[in-house]
């Protein structure tokens, strides 16, 4: 079944692309192919092993209970926070943070928690920017 | 003579400070990604890519310490496989067989180091393999126009399919799919923007990089979270080693199936579309047949052991030939590190070797040197490196997902970037659970521009005529390779691939 959705799906992806693709403005100025035409066979491909694999689905895949799918879930928001956050509260205190709930998720106590987040967060600061230069982003605090 | 002269002109490259220290340190952290489950060579290479950049590495440079972790990951991953029969990087699936039972049998010390050699005699073979062969690749690119540069993409999207899935309409949808991505951003040839949707930040497109971190690198992470494996494989698990020297008569047993391997794994890994893991079970399976008379292969067999682990390095090294000589990378790895070219903006392919000799050669004279530290590193220090395996995944995941972060931030200082990696990363883990191939998807976003950009210039080259894509006979002949390539495994490989699939690890997904 998720091989005959995920078919069904590439199939209006591909669909999609080529009327955004039809969408392409030309310029007046364009060589003999035109910037339409290559998305035009890619779309093509992608429509045509979408419907291969709508119609020929392979034997199910292992999907996570839906207890885990809410798991990553939380973990992409917390990862999308992190990046909005990242210039706001400056690299030490966001990564510190963003490390310490994916240790914390992956099972560990509250004191490796902590560590990990904080050793993380300063280890990735000294060897990153003190060492080697790099310019991460600086928050309230300059760090 | 010629090549002695350049190769010699390369070792007075690889041989500075610089070099030599980033060789070391590629090695180091090359053997560890190898030997931690979960941290293969392509996302170890990924991950470090960003890095190289920001920190201001010339082309050579970065190329030494990447490749240096490439080789070195190649030595690594047998680690976990005979200790713990978990393959620490999917090439290294099939030293497990015949690695852990000689583990089990109290030989755990003699399977690392004889693995060690093997790979070694892999790996040096390969590079001279790679120095003999890829110039005359490189005379017979000379000869390609545009036309025959699009046949060539096609055939590596077609070939690929072959290996890297078990179904031909998954690796064609991924393949279509990377080249879809590349579209993104203002057309370079009329200068309209395409697919854009008004957002400002695509107009440049999507930076490569970004999606390769995130594809294989983030959706590892989501990958533990899903199955939320914090634990180390290697916990509560003694982990003896013993004695760290073969005997000599182990050696002489193993160097004829060494050499074999070694010849059979860089043919595999000069093919496009295979890779190390292909290198590795071929040559497993040759030998099994060649010379397995009692039977002994799977309990312990030295022979299997050696097999596979020349097989895999001979291959790493078989797979840097069409990549630097044609620009076209045949597996998952050389594709990161066509990356690393690209993102220098170095072209590969003939070119390369005639305008940055320095680079070519400097790369190869590293490999070389490189190739004595890690049998340095893998049979005095090995146990060191078994340590590594005690660390638990709950500690090193968050890590690899903040450094991911650090490399792109790094690049752009963009939050867009970052939210385009976490979208990478969810697709990547929704494509490996539809057993969608990756490594297409990031050829297609690495070499989309490319391969239409030289589509485009044959068409116009001729008049608006279609038919020029295949009138010569060297494009006929890459159509027909291309078409046989996808073709065949539908008919004769799926047998093949089963079994090859059947040892795969979840955690492994990422082919190379």
């Amino acid at each position: 079944m998720s091989d005959r959705i995920f078919g069904v799906f590439g199939m209006i992806l591909a669909a999609g692309y080529v009327f955004a693709a039809l969408a392409i403005e030309e310029s007046f100025l364009s060589d003999a192919v035109g910037p339409k035409a290559f998305p035009l066979i890619i779309a093509a491909i992608l429509g045509l092993s979408g419907a291969v694999i709508a119609l020929r689905p392979d034997p199910e895949p292992h999907w996570p209970a839906l207890g885990r799918l809410a798991e990553l879930a939380a973990a992409v928001v917390v990862l999308i926070l992190y990046a909005e956050m990242l210039p706001v509260a400056g690299f030490v205190i966001a990564t510190a943070f963003a490390a310490a709930y994916l240790a914390w998720r992956l099972g560990s106590g509250p004191l490796e928690t902590v560590a990990v987040g904080a050793g993380t967060s300063i280890g990735i600061y000294v060897t990153f920017h003190l060492i080697l230069g790099l310019s991460l982003a600086k928050g309230p605090f300059g760090f | 003579m010629e090549l002695l002269a350049n190769l010699g002109d390369g070792f007075a490259i690889a041989l500075s400070w610089q070099n030599i220290g980033l060789a070391l340190l590629g090695c180091f952290l090359g053997t560890i990604m190898g030997a931690l489950p979960g941290l293969g060579p392509s996302n170890g290479v990924a991950i470090l890519i960003p890095l190289a950049f920001t920190m201001g590495l010339g082309a050579t440079p970065s190329l030494i310490l990447l490749t240096s972790v490439y080789y070195g990951a190649m030595y690594g991953g047998r680690i976990s496989s005979i200790l713990l029969n978990i393959p620490g990087d999917e090439p290294a699936m099939m030293t497990c067989l015949d690695g852990h039972p000689m583990a089990k049998k109290g030989l755990a010390g003699e399977a690392l180091s004889l693995s060690g050699i093997a790979s070694f005699v892999g790996a040096f073979l390969a590079t001279w393999g790679l120095i003999l062969l890829a110039p005359q690749l490189v005379k017979i690119a000379l000869l390609f126009g545009p036309a025959e540069y699009f046949a060539l993409f096609a055939l590596a999207f077609m070939t690929l399919g072959g290996v890297s899935s078990t179904n031909q309409a998954k690796s064609a949808f991924a393949a279509a799919l990377g080249l879809g991505l590349a579209t993104i951003g203002v057309d370079t040839q009329t200068g309209v923007p395409r697919f854009t949707f008004g957002e400002v930040h695509l107009y440049d497109g999507l930076d490569f990089l970004v999606a390769i971190v995130g594809l294989f690198a983030l959706s590892e992470v989501f990958i533990f979270l899903e199955t939320r494996h914090g634990g180390s494989d290697a916990a509560g698990r003694k982990l003896t080693i013993g004695k760290l020297y073969p005997p000599v008569s182990m050696i002489r047993q193993t160097t004829p199936t060494m050499l074999r391997t070694s010849f059979l794994g860089f043919i595999a890994g000069v093919l496009p579309g295979a890779g190390a893991s292909l290198g590795s079970f071929i040559s497993y399976s040759m030998e099994k047949k060649l010379v397995d008379k009692e039977g002994t292969f799977g309990t312990g067999d030295p022979r299997g052991v050696a097999a596979p682990e020349a097989g895999n390095n001979a291959a790493a090294g078989g797979a840097l030939v069409p990549m630097l000589a044609l620009g076209v990378p045949g597996s998952g790895t050389t594709a990161v590190l066509l990356a690393v070219l690209l993102a220098l903006n170095i072209t590969p392919g003939p070119l390369l070797f005639s305008q940055n000799p320095d680079v070519v050669w400097g790369l190869i004279a590293a490999l070389f040197i490189a190739n004595f530290m890690l049998l340095a590193m893998n049979i005095p220090m090995v146990g060191l490196f078994t340590r590594v395996l005690m660390i638990p995944s709950r500690i090193l995941m968050p890590i690899v997902a903040m450094v991911s972060f650090v490399g792109i931030y790094g690049i752009s200082g963009s939050t867009f970037d970052l939210l385009v990696m976490i979208g990478f990363g969810v697709m990547g883990w929704a494509l490996r659970k539809l057993d969608v191939p990756l490594v297409p998807v990031i050829l297609g976003t690495l070499l989309g521009n490319a391969m239409e950009n030289n589509l485009r210039r044959a068409v116009t080259i001729d008049n608006g005529n279609w038919w020029t894509l295949a009138d010569s006979p060297l494009s006929i002949a890459l159509w027909t390779v291309a078409i046989i390539g996808f073709v065949l495994p539908v008919i004769v490989g799926a047998r093949l691939k089963a079994r090859m699939h059947q040892r795969r690890d979840e955690k492994g997904a990422v082919s190379d």
